[in-house]
């Protein structure tokens, strides 16, 4: 992956837009958390396959970064992404790496749907 | 350590094994005693993606495929099963389901030792969702065949509720094994190999008692 370039994300998800798309939506602060440090709250979401059509869409700040796809009835959102690539199956994965490297957050977006 | 006919070990997740069993399972190999490892996830949530990250949400699943592989072609494990379930659901499967797959691998393969997570005391759910599904698969055997339950056990209450470990493996004859099968789940722990490579040099005892003995519950039905 690459650090966000926010031109080029935005050129990506303007791409995608009002297409037939799969989301996979995670964020996480890792399964031990709680056990490392009892006082931690663990908290996360995931969805994975949520099939959708955005008609907007916007990358916002100045990094870490957020984005936003507005859908027909609905919204989308991530906060905390630094990386992205277009992988080889041409789907925009975008992540969030913590100052140790670890995974906080993913927004990918694919026309197929993922496995 | 006493011989076994047949080893079961069943964990979540690619790297499970490294640390807590991989000298317990070298040294059953070396005895001469099949074991299988049926693994249920690729550990596709895993978090650590290198710094800068190497691998993606999407790409982590085959690398970490490959590193379960390459473990367990170090430890001499010939019958590696991957289960196909995902990551961080396992505990919203179905229990019966889960346990009657259990019941599957039990009933082909007749163990003598099963190696699994202690439910409850194993921190993450996934650990705790599969050793409940062995243990229900194995409550549901007529007692006199029941295979011996090895668990581990980890979370900071476990000593309290449930007592010392009542089996501790001397495994130092193989730390060199087990070293590297830490260092075959390199996505994962290459954070840490750093770090207990240079408290290995340094002999620091605490470190060597970690990786020297493995600790076991066994489970009373
Ligand atoms: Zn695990």
């Amino acid at each position: 992956m690459e650090l966000v370039v926010k031109e080029q994300v935005q050129k990506e998800l303007t791409k995608l837009t009002n297409k037939d798309v799969y989301i996979h939506l995670e964020t996480t602060n890792g399964a031990y958390a709680s056990h490392f440090d009892e006082t931690f709250f663990s908290s996360g979401a995931y969805i994975r396959n949520a099939h959708l059509k955005f008609e907007h869409s916007k990358i916002a700040g100045d990094g870490p970064f957020r984005i936003g796809l507005k859908t027909t009835i609905g919204w989308v959102y991530a906060e905390g992404i630094t990386h992205f690539e277009v992988d080889s199956q041409n789907r925009l994965l975008l992540a969030g790496h913590d100052f140790n490297g670890k995974l906080a957050v993913a927004l990918e977006i694919s026309e197929t749907p993922f496995e | 350590m006493e011989k076994e006919r047949q080893v079961l070990v069943v964990f979540p997740h690619p790297d499970d094994e490294a640390f807590g069993v991989s000298g317990t399972l070298a040294l059953h190999i070396k005895n001469g005693t099949p074991v299988t490892y049926a693994c249920l996830t690729l550990g596709e949530m895993g978090r650590n993606m290198g710094n800068p990250p190497f691998a993606t949400r999407e790409s982590l699943p085959y690398i970490r495929r490959k590193e379960l592989q390459d473990a367990a072609n170090v430890i001499g494990i010939k019958d590696l099963r991957m289960l196909g379930y995902r990551d961080k659901t396992v505990e919203f499967e179905q229990e019966t389901a889960l346990a009657n797959h259990m019941s599957e691998l039990i009933d082909e393969l007749n163990p003598s030792l099963i190696i699994t997570f202690y439910p409850g005391y194993a921190v993450h759910p996934d650990h705790d969702a599969t050793g409940a599904a062995v243990i229900k698969a194995v409550e549901n055997m007529p007692a006199e065949q029941r295979p011996k339950v090895h668990c581990v056990a980890f979370s900071n209450n476990c000593e309290e509720e449930i007592g010392q470990a009542d089996t501790v493996h001397d495994v130092s004859t193989v730390a060199d094994i087990k070293i590297a099968t830490i260092k075959a789940h390199i996505s994962q722990t290459q954070l840490m190999v750093k770090e207990m490579e240079e408290q290995l040099q340094n002999s620091e005892p605490q470190v060597m008692a970690r990786i020297n003995n493995e600790r076991f519950w066994t489970y009373t039905f």
